[in-house]
């Protein structure tokens, strides 16, 4: 038994690969055909359909439309609200990370902050935009806040509430690669705290906080469930004209709209997290 | 050096007391500070919720609790008189949706990245590209795009639950990470080869010896991925189809009954953050079991 088992399972992967003959990486082609059918293909039409007019000619000037001032107007929208939320959760979320890493490592507090925040940060959509009508909306139960409807301060505070979040769970590594070290180096020469920060803390996290800061920006520019619950009736952001641009066919004739605003979007998106990876990249030389 | 040495000693000693000082009284204003932070934040991440929370037990009149809005949730009807409740079918396609996603997409990534690992090394950075990719392209601008191709499918079936296959290009970067993680830990070289010259086949190396050796790396993927079919909304909501948030959106828009609307979401919340807190315990016993 244990002779045959063996003799025959001896020589069976060479055998087996020469019998078969198909190069090993056909057993990745089920999983690249269902990524190139659902992103790559989807993402090619948004690009091409961009550049063509509705009845299907190359038309090139499209690219010109991203210069109207109309749809200049909801790209402007766009990166106001976003700098809002990304700047507001990035600083707020450095703090509560700085507090959260300064105490016990293994404390209920940063495992119950941890936690929350895993959640937090994925709780955008429709539900937060209800949460916070009901808190500080018109009838609001804690008060009525008269700038809730208004463009970047209400929707701002309410993409605040995820940010802040996913500041935490991204800019906390960074925090706890600060070394004591360099902090006993420091007071030991006579730093002050605000010596240590402005000379060693801070250049040292600068690029790390930027990266973040950046991450936040993409996640508030490609959010649309929060905004759309919302604010329905008026469009402030691109994935808003987006939304109206493909249930209605009005604005502008003759371009493919949401397939332009979409090209914008993947052009800004694109820049946003190549930013991010080289200062990651910065970040990664100290704070390992 | 005799000379020396008590000058240093005089020195530094009020030095170190100092220090000590300085690092006491650097302790206390820190905690002052933590408390201050935990405090401000804790309110400001609970009062919304809260609110929604209490607002889904007010009664018939302001200022009274009642339960009448939780018990509608099975049997409320919108807008339309007559048919199934469309809130709780919704409530339905969408845990139906979460299903088939987890689904697909364990059996579509946990076999190819340990296949990757194994046999097609070269291909892992192309592979990881790809799995990340849907980071950068936001689902607004995804949607644009999958109009044509869910055209093609609304042909052949127009059920909500065809969602699923763009769900899975949604949830492929974070069930990417969590296999990845999980992967990383292994040998997976050691056990493929151990397994291979005992007279295993491919498969039976991928199911019956790396597979359960991963298991929670694969339910954390799992519990990802339904925590965010059960929040989606962009797509479904841009490609005409009804899942349970573009329901509560409906419902916001056009009827009155607001305790319904804020009963469902605290109930649909709180399934998220159940399954979401069961991941972050899951992830904690793992790491230190390990440690």
């Amino acid at each position: 038994m244990a002779v045959a088992a063996t003799t025959k399972t001896g020589a069976r992967p060479s055998r087996a690969g020469r019998r078969l003959a198909v190069p090993a990486w056909t057993g990745t082609v089920p999983f690249l055909a269902y990524v190139g059918v659902f992103l790559l293909w989807p993402t090619g039409i948004v690009v091409v359909d961009s550049l063509k007019n509705p009845s299907g000619a190359w038309q090139l000037s499209n690219i010109t439309e991203l210069a109207n001032p109309l749809v200049r107007g909801y790209f402007i929208g766009s990166f106001k609200l976003c700098l809002l939320s990304s700047v507001a959760g990035a600083v707020l979320g450095a703090i509560l990370a700085y507090a959260v890493a300064s105490g016990n490592p293994d404390g209920v507090v940063r495992r119950l902050y941890l936690a929350a925040s895993g959640v937090l940060a994925q709780f955008g959509g429709v539900t937060l935009a209800f949460a916070f009508l009901v808190l500080i909306g018109p009838v609001g139960l804690l008060f009525h806040a008269s700038w809730f409807y208004e463009f970047p301060w209400g929707i701002g505070l309410i993409y605040t509430y995820f940010q802040i979040p996913l500041m935490v769970l991204v800019f906390l590594p960074a925090i706890d690669g600060l070394k004591i070290q360099w902090r006993e180096a420091s007071e030991n020469l006579g730093a002050s705290a605000w010596q240590y920060w402005r000379y060693v803390g801070g250049p040292l996290l600068a690029p790390a906080f930027l990266g973040a800061t950046l991450l936040l920006f993409a996640n508030a520019l490609s959010a649309f469930a929060t905004i759309a619950a919302w604010e329905n009736q008026i469009a402030y952001v691109v994935p808003q004209q987006i939304s109206t641009a493909l249930s209605s066919e009005v604005g502008l004739s003759n371009v493919n709209v949401a397939d332009l605003l979409a090209l914008g979007m993947i052009v800004m998106v694109a820049i946003v997290m190549t930013l991010y990876v080289l200062l990651q990249r910065r970040a990664a030389r100290w704070l390992r | 050096m005799a000379a020396l040495a008590p000058v240093g000693e005089v020195v530094r000693e009020p030095a170190a007391r100092r220090a000590a000082g300085v690092s006491a009284r650097r302790r206390r204003r820190l905690n002052a500070f933590r408390y201050l932070v935990f405090t401000v934040f804790g309110l400001f991440f609970a009062l919304p919720l809260l609110a929604m929370a209490r607002f889904s037990l007010e009664g018939a009149k302001l200022g009274t609790w009642s339960l009448t809005a939780w018990s509608q949730i099975a049997s409320y009807q919108g807008t339309q008189a007559v048919g199934i409740p469309p809130l709780i079918s919704s409530i339905e396609i969408t845990l139906e949706l979460a299903l088939i996603t987890c689904t697909v997409i364990v059996l579509l990534l946990v076999p190819t990245m340990i296949w990757i690992r194994l046999r097609v090394r070269w291909l892992s950075r192309t592979f990881e590209f790809l799995c990340l990719l849907p980071l950068t392209i936001p689902a607004i601008v995804l949607v644009v795009g999958l109009g044509p191709i869910y055209n093609r499918i609304q042909r052949i079936s127009l059920s909500s639950l065809m969602l699923f296959w763009v769900y899975v290009i949604l949830a492929l970067p974070y069930a990417y990470r969590a296999l990845a993680a999980g992967l990383g830990g292994l040998d997976v070289t050691t056990l493929a080869e151990a397994a291979r010259s005992l007279g295993a086949r491919w498969l039976t190396v991928i199911v019956r010896v790396i597979v359960p050796n991963m298991w929670q790396a694969i339910l954390n993927a799992l519990l990802l991925t339904s925590a965010l079919v059960l929040g989606e909304f962009t797509i479904a909501y841009l490609l005409l189809y009804n899942n349970l948030q573009v329901e509560l959106y409906s419902i916001s828009r056009n009827t009155p009954n607001a305790g319904v609307l804020f009963a469902t979401s605290t109930a649909a919340l709180a399934f998220a953050f159940a399954l979401l807190l069961i991941l972050s315990y899951v992830g904690r016993r793992r790491r230190r079991s390990r440690g």
